[in-house]
């Protein structure tokens, strides 16, 4: 018994420093200098100002940009709080809120039933895309924002439409920010 | 309920089915003793720590053996959580971590459990998951193996007291198995988007002007064995719903196979080490069974529409998945959701992509009753074959009742020693869960207070937890608020019960088999290779578990499936 014990407070102490320290930084310097920039999170600049990373979302509140999923990290968007609602289906707290989008939305597309992940919140609160359908209803709004035909904001969002990968696993969506990014350059190039 | 979703279930599986056997008969080669390629290396480990390689052991002394490294490594995690402050690596300066949950999370992870009362980006410094978190991910996976080879060699050794030598069990199983393919695998995710630094959280000006705060860490290496050794424990709250744990549907696909490669791979071990190829794929296909059904049922459910939301699109077309998206993301949709947390709870993984709690009542039925099924189908690395060993032991002794005589298993007489050490297994489990979950339920203070929803689906977010806890699954119905001294404290519990008071049967079952003759079969041995034992084996489990659960779960999600759909709703 004394011997396993002896054995087992070195085994621990071995074990970890092999495993709990060599390994993840043997993995660090691998990534760091072979995919330093998916390894430090894709982070995007303009004009010398970082402003996100291109996989994870950001809240966007004006009309003038397209709007992501309900966030329910943290105050919304909170990328060092993720989180989802964890709302039952049962619960009537999820049908008011969903409810309360929902006639949001439709101020400003009257009568036309809003995609479902345009109103409930996404697992991370933090969900980087929109269904290609989402995107679609956006569009008159944020035409009427930023006074640009509805034609070629359909369009914008019909380049940033990403497939399925390799054509199967997952679903096709459109980054938000990568989208609003571009809807900027878009409005300054006129 | 899309083809293209039945196609990515259909490419999962066939993935599966191509690589269980070459690591199922790697792994037999690990437990032989046969690879020696990493010999150097292991003896060095053996000199430092005094192991006596070739010194096998008896089922009490690897019991002891297992007990202790389990105890001082569940020590060694709670100081390093308690003192993070003063060591390296904790840019966000975050503060000592609270007794209770220290306590409790020591426990988690020592256990393969990996439940999270905590938020970890707001709670653990790089170190402490690297050092602590990350390294029981390992550990507790080798230990599973390891008691579950023991298991596999009481089987198929006969006349003998020995079983192994756990140290060498272990040491094997990290350097042989679980290492190699971690480091490889940790870079695949990184080239997927996982992110693997040890910067401060980075803070960005969004297009909106305002500031955002993203947490960063090294996750990568830490993702890997979270999935390969079924530990599921998220560097971040959101687990792999989060984009830097889970980027793409492709790392979502590698990470459901990850899940199961292990277990699947077991069966053949299983196989391969007893002389029996036949039984191992009986015992797979049992479990192909079960997980083919779980799928089914969860996919249906999750691409149902609500019944009560007005206004809202909810069809599938080419532009949405459609369905039940509060709770999902985007870029995984409805299939690979449903097939995650099928996969994750079917396994003792735990990790997810998606909240269970938000899920429809009976698409969340299937998770939890997954657990409650004993995570036996692939299940957790090592304990999901030795779970499904007991369900054999019993599916043989039925058999023998049926036609009268003592029942055998691959040569060896199952004896009432045998019977008492499986069902002391089954019963512990089920005590695990219903006694808390009921104290709880008639507590308002202690157990009903940090519930998000009430009504019946309240019950089930108590039921979820303890079976979460029992059957070291540590996934969530994550709207209940675990971290208070009730919930730390009995789910901490349920945790090393479920663990422990469960293994040592294990090992005492092993160490008892080992002992006895085997005897050659005859005409009345009920073969354990054939289809009919599938369908027994199966019906065992089923009618176990249903006997034991069928009503907590009736007044849970069944009921709260008809309430919904009679327009009832609960504040």
């Amino acid at each position: 018994m004394r011997h396993a014990l002896i054995i087992a407070v070195r085994y621990t102490i071995l074990t970890t420093i092999l495993l709990g320290l060599v390994y993840p930084l043997v993995i660090t310097g691998i990534a760091q200098v072979t995919m330093r920039e998916k390894a430090d999170g894709q982070l995007i600049t303009r004009n010398g100002v970082v402003v996100g990373s291109a996989i994870i979302g950001q809240s966007f509140a004006s009309d003038r940009y397209f709007h992501g999923r309900p966030s329910a990290a943290g105050n919304g968007y909170d990328a060092a709080n993720s989180g989802g609602s964890n709302l039952a289906q049962s619960n009537s707290g999820l049908v008011d809120r969903v409810n309360g989008a929902v006639a949001a939305y439709q101020k400003l597309n009257p009568g036309k039933p809003v995609p479902i992940d345009l109103v409930t919140t996404s697992a991370s609160g933090i969900d980087p895309d929109l269904s290609p359908a989402a995107a679609f209803y956006q569009v008159p709004a944020v035409a009427a924002a930023r006074h640009l035909p509805e034609p070629t904001l359909h369009k914008l969002v019909e380049d940033h439409i990403q497939g399925r990968e390799f054509g199967v696993f997952g679903e096709p969506r459109v980054n938000v920010l990568k989208l609003n990014l571009d809807l900027d350059a878009l409005t300054a190039s006129r | 309920m899309t083809p293209n979703g039945w196609v990515q279930f259909l490419i999962y599986f066939v993935v599966l089915l191509l690589c269980m056997r070459p690591i199922g008969i790697y792994m037999a080669r690990i437990f032989s003793g046969e690879l020696k390629f990493l010999r150097p290396v292991e003896n060095a480990i053996y000199r430092i720590c005094g192991v006596r390689r070739q010194t096998e052991m008896n089922w009490r002394e690897y019991t002891v053996a297992m007990l202790l490294f389990s105890a001082i490594s569940l020590l060694l995690t709670y100081v390093i959580q308690r003192t993070q402050q003063f060591l390296p690596w904790n840019p966000q300066h975050l503060p000592a971590v609270a007794p209770d949950l220290a306590w409790n999370t020591a426990a988690s992870f020592t256990t393969n459990t990996n439940w999270q009362a905590y938020t970890p980006e707001t709670t653990m410094s790089y170190f402490t998951q690297m050092v602590t978190l990350a390294y029981h991910n390992f550990f507790s996976a080798a230990v599973g193996i390891a008691v579950a080879v023991a298991l596999v060699r009481g089987i198929a050794r006969r006349e003998t007291k020995l079983i192994g030598n756990f140290w060498v069990d272990t040491t094997r199983t990290c350097l042989y198995l679980l290492l190699p393919i971690c480091l490889i695998y940790s870079l695949v995710l990184v080239s997927q988007g996982v992110v693997q630094n040890l910067h401060p959280y980075t803070v960005v000006q969004t297009l909106e002007h305002g500031t955002q705060t993203i947490a960063q860490g090294p996750v990568a290496s830490q993702e890997a064995i979270k999935m390969l050794g079924t530990n599921g424990g998220g560097f971040f709250n959101a687990n792999s719903a989060h984009p830097f744990e889970n980027p793409t549907p492709f790392s979502n696909f590698l990470q459901m196979v990850s899940i199961f490669l292990i277990g699947a791979g077991l069966t053949v071990t299983l196989g391969r080490m007893t002389g029996s190829p036949g039984h191992g794929w009986a015992v797979f296909a049992c479990m192909s069974i079960l997980f083919v059904a779980g799928f089914v049922v969860a996919y249906w459910a999750e691409s149902q529409p609500h019944p009560l939301l007005h206004g809202v699109d909810q069809r599938v077309s080419t532009l949405q998945s459609g369905g039940n998206m509060e709770g999902k993301e985007t870029r995984f949709g409805i299939s690979q959701s449903a097939l995650f947390a099928t996969i994750t709870t079917d396994a003792s993984c735990g990790a997810i992509n998606s909240w269970h709690d938000s899920f429809t009542p009976l698409g969340g039925l299937v998770p939890l009753a997954n657990i409650m099924l004993g995570e036996i189908v692939f299940g957790g690395v090592g304990s999901g074959l030795y779970g499904m060993l007991i369900y054999v032991v019993l599916s043989v002794f039925i058999a023998g009742l049926m036609v009268g005589r003592t029942p055998e298993y691959l040569g060896k007489k199952i004896e009432a020693y045998d019977v008492k050490m499986c069902m002391l297994y089954v019963l512990i489990f089920p005590i695990l869960i219903l006694v808390p979950a009921a104290i709880s339920a008639v507590s308002p203070q202690m157990g009903l207070s940090v519930l998000t929803n009430h009504g019946p689906h309240g019950l089930s977010e108590l039921l979820y937890a303890f079976t979460s806890a029992a059957g070291n699954n540590g996934s969530a119905f994550a709207g209940l608020n675990a971290n208070t001294h009730w919930y730390n404290f009995t789910l901490g519990w349920g945790m090393l019960c479920g663990r422990f008071l469960m293994m040592v049967p294990m090992l005492a079952l092993a160490g008892n088999l080992a002992q006895k003759k085997s005897i050659p079969p005859s005409p009345g041995t009920f073969p354990v290779n054939t289809a009919l034992f599938t369908f027994l084996l199966t019906s065992v489990i089923l009618i176990v578990g249903a006997l034991t659960f069928f009503p907590a779960l009736s007044l849970g999600p069944i009921l709260e499936q008809l309430l919904l759909h009679h327009g009832v709703l609960v504040s």
